[in-house]
């Protein structure tokens, strides 16, 4: 079987108002995939350019960023499934390459949400759900994953101290990642001080502290055949399992809210294909947009039972020194989650670590990772398995 | 560019009527033409309704018009009566463009059985006495600015 490989990854630092156009934006985290691949522009023969619409004004970005990074005539299309637009990006150019159709392929990401405040900003992922029958009742992400919050700690006895032990730890990397948005140390006693800005509420049970931030980024991730890969890079990862599921959009059409349907076929989909079970896994990059994210991840990707997800975090065990080090660049809690760059980093992040080249972040030795990638509120899952 | 007849002229300058009730859901609607218009017709009469398919007999809340089971468009109206019991709910101290003259306000989902309704807590329900699992039932609010919602009360 013809094997599909990572070469090249890229990022741009994750920010707050970046201070250029979307295209220049694109350029950061493009430039240091193909540096980081060892590849000329030209050694490219497609690209798919991932965002969540309506953050900037640009439409059809595809062919403005395409001609801005030097890859036109190339085809070129643009692919959007909400936050995990970049993984679902990679599954598309799995599949270009694997059919013989492109040899390698860019999937780039972008979203610069700092066009907009953040109440518009609430209101365009609001509008990420169910726009006839919900949003007209004052909807936004960080509510609705309250409601799976509230849902968990109602069943298995989840607390607000367990989640805020997620952003403990996303934080104890955030310092460490020098692409990362949130870069100071948190600590669990800022959650129960009513006066600091982390135990502020957002939305019952989430503060301010259980919460990822909107920011500006890029990521970009270079995906070539087996032949080219091993004719043009040292180290290719290589991908060995890819899961994707879908969900009802309105929460009256799902039945599970103490975890998240997708993950749980993705995951499943993923092992399958790489061959491998939930203990193979040596690293990993879970969609902790919301501390109780994180502790529903653990869960649907099977690294704990249901309702124990929480024990992990507590134990340390999803610490870098840990069995299962998860988000050990600081996952969208401390990096901040630019939508339609995010599940490019979180991949880029695993190839690092699977290459020995993830720097303070390494951990020891991982031959294989997983990346967790979710749009919108469990709307739609990706999982994906990577090898050394 | 003066129209011509033959392109149509006299056809588009006839002012089509537009039926765009939808636009009168929730405090602020994103959608105003939808087949299931008399949805907001019911709700001014007090009433909230689902569809069920009458060809296999699947029911839907939200309604739709058509029925994604057997992919008949024969749906007929039910009234949603009796008790849902609480599935989750969080209240907001932020809200979305459009909706901060709505805060402090909580989104919830009932559980009928054969079908969920996605909406909004009453507003009068003490925090203390809201819990998971409660038994409530959904009742049409006519908002401050005149558009039309449903809520849920402790039934």
């Amino acid at each position: 079987m013809e094997k599909v490989a990572i070469i090249g990854v890229g990022q741009s630092a994750f920010v707050r108002g970046y201070p250029g156009s979307i295209r220049e934006l694109a350029f950061e985290g493009f430039k240091e995939a193909v540096e980081n691949a060892k590849v000329s522009v030209g050694d490219i023969d497609a690209s798919i350019i991932c965002s969540a619409p309506e953050y900037d004004k640009q439409r059809s970005p595809s062919g403005v960023l395409a001609e801005y990074l030097g890859l036109i005539p190339q085809p070129t299309c643009y692919l959007e499934s909400l936050c995990s637009s970049t993984s679902m990006g990679l599954r598309m150019a799995y599949s270009l390459v694997k059919s013989g159709l492109h040899d390698v392929v860019a999937v780039l990401g972008f979203q610069k949400m700092s066009e907009i405040s953040s109440a518009e900003s609430q209101e365009r992922m609001g509008r990420g759900a169910d726009i006839q029958w919900e949003s007209p009742f004052g909807t936004m992400m960080p509510a609705y994953y309250a409601m799976f919050a509230k849902a968990h700690m109602e069943k298995y006895g989840t607390t607000l101290d367990d989640m805020a032990l997620v952003r403990v730890k996303a934080a104890t990397y955030g310092p460490i990642y020098e692409k990362a948005l949130f870069r100071k140390p948190v600590t669990l006693e800022m959650f129960t001080d009513p006066n600091h800005f982390m135990a502020g509420p957002v939305a019952s049970p989430l503060r301010a502290g259980d919460c990822c931030a909107n920011a500006d980024g890029s990521s970009c991730l270079i995906v070539a055949s087996e032949e080219k890969a091993k004719a043009l890079s040292k180290k290719p990862v290589w991908i060995r399992g890819l899961g994707a599921a879908s969900a009802s959009v309105n929460m009256a059409g799902r039945d599970l809210f103490t975890g998240l349907a997708v993950a749980r076929q993705a995951s499943e989909q993923a092992y399958k294909m790489a061959g491998v079970t939930p203990k193979d896994i040596d690293v990993a990059e879970v969609h902790d947009c919301f501390t109780i994210s994180e502790i529903m991840a653990y869960e649907d990707l099977g690294f704990a039972k249901p309702g124990e997800g929480r024990d992990l975090v507590k134990s340390k065990e999803t610490y870098k020194e840990g069995n299962i080090p998860v988000n050990v660049d600081g996952g969208l809690l401390s990096k901040g989650h630019p939508i339609g760059a995010t599940g490019g980093s979180q991949i880029r992040t695993i190839v690092l670590q699977l290459r020995g080249d993830a720097g303070e972040m390494q951990g020891k030795d991982p031959e294989i990772g997983l990346v967790h990638n979710i749009g919108g509120v469990g709307l739609y899952g990706n999982v994906t398995i990577l090898g050394r | 560019m003066e129209m011509s007849p033959f392109l149509g002229g006299e056809e588009m300058s006839k002012k089509k009527e537009i039926d765009d009730r939808f636009k009168k859901f929730g405090t602020v609607s994103f959608t105003s033409v939808t087949k299931v218009n008399d949805f907001i017709d019911f709700l001014e009469k007090g009433k909230v309704m689902g569809t069920r398919c009458q060809a296999c007999g699947m029911v839907f809340f939200p309604p739709r018009a058509d029925c994604y089971h057997c992919l008949s468009r024969n749906v007929e109206w039910f009234e949603v009566s009796g008790k849902g019991k609480l599935v989750s709910y969080s209240k907001l101290k932020y809200a979305p463009v459009g909706f901060e003259g709505d805060l402090p306000y909580s989104i919830a989902l009932l559980d009928y059985g054969d079908y969920k309704i996605f909406g909004r807590l009453a507003g009068d329900i003490p925090d203390d006495e809201v819990n998971l699992g409660m038994e409530m039932k959904t009742v049409v609010n006519k908002l401050p600015n005149g558009q039309l919602n449903y809520v849920f009360e402790k039934a």
